[in-house]
């Protein structure tokens, strides 16, 4: 048995009890503090599966929604009252949870392997599957064909040719290969990134201005 | 199914975890908490799919080139597929500012109406 | 929003520049160790938060303000999209057209640095200003000083 497999499965479960936690407790800090929880645990995760950029941003954030969250809950501690148990919200979660057993259940274990259902087992993704190089070449022009195989994903097409710069691949020279994908073949898609974040700011900006609300005396909020 | 699937598994419980606490719970900091969880479980399940297990004995390989760029052929024969992170990262840095933004509306929607108690709030009306 | 006491403002005035010197280094240094544009930003909007949360409104108000943020915020974003309409000169939207150097320099892989520095510089900015609208307006509502009794 893997002990990197063991180690996941270990972290899945206390991020699991976590959120069970955080999401029945009553008291407000304290779920606001096992949602920390849950968030440095998927921390460790992305350490455990090889992605430190992946690691250092999730710590950086999770430290700063915690900030933002506890400097919210902690002056204003009303306590949670029981859940109204109506039908119509748990039927809707229940009946999310049965689509995705469904889904879970039908297509990752049914279905030949490599067909067009099956999700391919944890630890071995497409990259690790060769077809003929020769599909590289330019539409018509066989004779550019690069020899030999290459990797069936662009994941894999990245980390083969993501280095130099020759007449067979178009690299970036960057060291990192996550920040060569991010800013030079996916730059578009960075693009479209900081935009949401700015529409994201603008937004917050924009539900916290003070001109244009009137202020009536005797502020029913003043507590 | 064998024990290969179980991490997408127990990643789709803390999903419907986090979606029924948007769904089903009254207080905001609730759903706050929820939406929250349904982010860090969205992208816990995309970094899942791109792991490859690394050679026998060996902690598995993440995609930076340390040894210079003789290494380079080595790494792309074991390396964890980088797509997914790179999407994941910016996820993660667009889930903190939609989180600013619920909390500000959060804020908002306290000095209205003095509670944080969404049934409250749907009687109280302004 | 008062600041706080007199140890932590003599400790943040320490060790602020040490992180703000970190989140530099890791968005220069983002094409070659793990990090980069958004990882620096997001701690370089720590560090000044923690700048604000520890020298009270006032320092808000007339060093670190609002309008700064938001200044910083568009610029970044201006850098970000000037590398891109750049990249015009080598052929395509958002050609890498400046040279590759070695792998591993400082200076190396064309536009990547520069575009690092332009989102660092704006998801520091934009996560800042977001913060500073969140801790600033709660002073309009008043927050009742009797409750920070439960703090301790």
């Amino acid at each position: 048995m893997d002990p990197i497999l063991i180690l996941l499965l270990a972290l899945l479960g206390f991020m699991l009890i976590g959120s069970l936690i955080a999401i029945e407790t009553r008291d407000l800090l304290s779920s606001v503090i096992c949602v920390g929880a849950v968030g440095f645990g998927t921390s460790l995760v992305f350490l455990l599966l090889g992605a430190p950029d992946l690691a250092i941003t999730q710590v950086v954030v999770e430290i700063l929604v915690l900030v933002v969250l506890v400097r919210m809950v902690i002056t204003r501690r009303d306590e949670t009252h029981a859940t109204s148990r109506s039908t119509l919200p748990v039927g809707v979660v229940l009946l999310a949870l049965g689509v995705m057993a469904a889904v879970v259940f039908g297509t990752l274990a049914g279905g030949p392997a490599d067909g067009p259902l099956r999700v391919r087992p944890f630890g071995d993704p497409l990259m690790t599957a060769e077809v003929p190089a020769a599909r590289l070449a330019p539409a018509g022009r066989a004779d550019l064909a690069p020899p030999g195989t290459t990797s069936a994903s662009v994941g894999g097409t990245f980390l083969e040719q993501g280095l130099t710069e020759n007449a067979a691949s178009r690299g970036t020279g960057a060291a990192n290969y996550v920040m060569g994908v991010l800013l030079d073949y996916r730059a578009y898609d960075t693009l479209g990134e900081a935009t949401v974040i700015f529409v994201a700011v603008i937004g917050a900006y924009a539900v916290l201005r003070k001109v244009g609300r009137s202020r009536h005396a005797g502020n029913e909020s003043d507590r | 199914m064998s024990l290969q699937m179980v991490p997408y598994v127990l990643t789709f419980l803390l999903l419907v975890a986090g979606l029924y606490a948007i769904v089903a719970k009254r207080n905001l900091i609730k759903v706050i908490v929820g939406i929250l969880i349904l982010d860090y479980a969205a992208n816990l399940l995309l970094v899942l799919t791109g792991y490859r297990t690394p050679p026998a004995g060996q902690a598995p390989v993440a995609p930076i080139l340390t040894g210079g760029a003789v290494q380079a052929p080595q790494l792309a024969a074991t390396a964890v597929d980088p797509v997914p992170q790179a999407l994941v990262l910016t996820s993660i840095v667009i889930g903190l500012s939609v989180a600013a933004l619920v909390v500000a509306l959060a804020i908002r929607l306290y000095e209205k109406y003095g509670t944080f108690d969404t049934e409250l709030m749907r009687n109280l009306k302004g | 929003m008062q600041g706080m006491s007199l140890i932590v403002k003599n400790i943040t005035r320490i060790v602020a520049g040490f992180i703000i010197l970190f989140g530099a280094y890791i968005v220069l240094y983002g094409h070659v160790t793990p990090g980069g544009g958004f990882t620096g930003g997001v701690i370089l909007a720590g560090g000044l938060a923690l700048v604000v949360l520890a020298f009270g409104e006032e320092f808000a108000r007339n060093v670190l303000t609002h309008d700064i943020a938001r200044l910083a915020d568009s610029m970044g974003a201006l850098l970000f999209l000037l590398v891109a309409v750049l990249g015009f000169m080598g052929g395509v939207f958002f050609t890498n057209f400046l040279p590759l150097g070695d792998v591993g320099a400082l200076l190396s892989s064309g536009t990547i640095p520069i575009a690092n520095i332009g989102i660092g510089i704006k998801v520091g900015a934009g996560l800042f200003g977001v913060f500073l609208a969140l801790a600033a307006f709660r002073r309009a509502t008043g927050a009742a000083p009797a409750d920070t009794g439960r703090l301790a």
